[in-house]
């Protein structure tokens, strides 16, 4: 027993990267992600499950980060908004996130952008009521979400 | 902030009887954990109780939605996203995916259980007040045996349960005919904003009626009006064997004041949690189809 209690050692995927840590199994996907494995990417926003600035995808599944377990990530896919992107080519929703201004104090920017991807990747025509119902759960205290509307309806647009 | 784990530990059982097991040996109180949507936010907080916690999530016998004879039996770790996307849900038990719709957001419910929602005991769940509306069975599960507690007498008080110390949620079972298309039923959810809001007030209503057009079936149920999700009988007794009109829709209400206790918390006041329990119950009342 160490002073942070049982440690367990955490084997998944991140971004397509293998990944092996020692923590404890308790320990949030999101305090994993950014002290752990030290991905700062993923931001801490209200650590109630409340706000999506800490949204990740688990096999694909969106899912808040700092009300998982570590313990679920065990032999997982995880994606972050560093997944989104290759070195030099930002995704087609980050182009669209800064044509259309659906970025001011960027700490909701890494939970939209996971967020808003998922959408993006279930192919269909998106509407604003369809976006503005799957994003719900991401809160912004900058935009007031019109750009944020505008920029997923861009990049569907983009990428159809 | 991270939280601190010191004094927690994990269970991670590979089967169900494993769980059962561990639960069995236990001197302590195992704390049990599904999707993480309520806990987390205890343990983030550092009000979450330590000790050992049994974690629930990798049970696949405790998934799935299925038709068993003549119910509806879901497994407790049965996900709000699963509830919206059933047919049979949707069909059959329409208050429960409306009820799944209205819980948190996309990532809440991917995640958030039925199960879950029945063992964390809020009075303000969501998914609660259908599940009284619609007659549900509560399936414990121990090394003991199996046994059904109907949902209206599983509660005993402000987020306390008869589920003993070894049992866990298996599953919930509903009869298929509880949400007959030919009874009128609506779910109501008023809280600060659409989504990611915990409910102000929360309500089911199922009636159904005979060829006479008197009430001959009325369930109604409510959430944040008492220490525990409700089911209003009186109010059910008072309408049954009556026509609907105005008078009824006026009496009616006044039993519905009587039998509600709600209080002044963060998110609303016991006065206006009264005024939304009564308006919603009479809106119900007045749009019942073929008055």
């Amino acid at each position: 027993m160490s002073e942070e209690g049982e440690l367990t050692t955490i084997r998944c995927t991140i971004d397509g990267s293998p990944h092996e840590h020692r923590c404890h199994p308790l320990t949030s996907a999101l305090d994993f992600l950014r002290y752990v494995a030290g991905l700062t990417a993923t931001k801490e926003g209200c650590k109630e499950g409340e706000c999506g600035a800490c949204a990740i995808t688990l096999d694909g599944v969106v899912v808040n980060s700092c009300v998982v377990p570590a313990a679920h990530l065990q032999g997982r896919r995880v994606g972050t908004v560093l997944g989104l992107s290759r070195p030099d080519e930002l995704s087609a929703l980050q182009k669209a996130f800064l044509e259309c201004g659906g970025a001011q104090c960027g700490i909701c920017t890494p939970g939209m952008l996971v967020t808003g991807a998922r959408l993006l990747e279930e192919g269909e025509r998106l509407t604003e009521a369809r976006i503005r119902e799957h994003m719900a759960g991401n809160l912004c205290r900058c935009t007031g979400y019109g750009k944020i509307v505008e920029s997923l309806l861009r990049a569907s647009e983009e990428e159809r | 902030m991270r939280a601190r784990l010191a004094g927690f530990s994990l269970e991670r059982p590979g089967t169900l009887d494993e769980a059962l097991g561990m639960l069995a040996a236990s001197k302590e109180r195992l704390t049990l954990l599904a999707g993480g949507t309520d806990l987390y936010v205890y343990l983030n907080a550092g009000v979450a109780r330590p000790g050992r916690w049994l974690d629930l999530w990798g049970l696949d016998e405790l998934r799935g939605i299925h038709e068993v004879g003549d119910h509806v039996v879901l497994g407790a770790l049965t996900t709000y996203t699963e509830l919206r996307a059933s047919e049979l849900i949707r069909g059959a038990l329409p208050l429960l995916a409306q009820a799944a719709a209205t819980v948190g957001a996309v990532a809440i419910q991917n995640r958030g259980t039925l199960g879950g929602n029945i063992a964390n005991g809020s009075p303000a769940g969501d998914s609660l007040p259908p599940l009284l509306a619609y007659d549900a069975e509560i399936g414990l599960r121990s090394a003991r045996g199996r046994r059904f507690v109907p949902f209206d007498r599983f509660y005993t008080g402000y987020r306390a349960s008869v589920a003993a110390p070894d049992e866990l949620i298996e599953q919930i079972r509903i009869p298929l005919g509880a949400g007959s298309s030919s009874r009128a039923c609506r779910f109501v959810k008023v809280g600060t904003r659409a989504a990611q809001a915990i409910s102000k007030v929360v309500a089911a209503f199922v009636l159904g009626r005979a060829g006479d057009g008197t009430v001959d079936h009325c369930r109604a149920a409510f959430g944040s009006v008492a220490p525990t999700p409700v089911r209003l009988r009186r109010l059910e007794q008072h309408v049954i064997g009556k026509r609907i009109d105005p008078a009824l829709i006026r009496t009616s209400s006044d039993v519905l004041l009587s039998e509600i206790a709600p209080i002044d918390d963060i998110r609303s006041t016991a006065r206006y949690r009264r005024f939304v329990a009564r308006t919603a119950w009479q809106r119900f009342m007045e749009e019942v189809p073929g008055l």
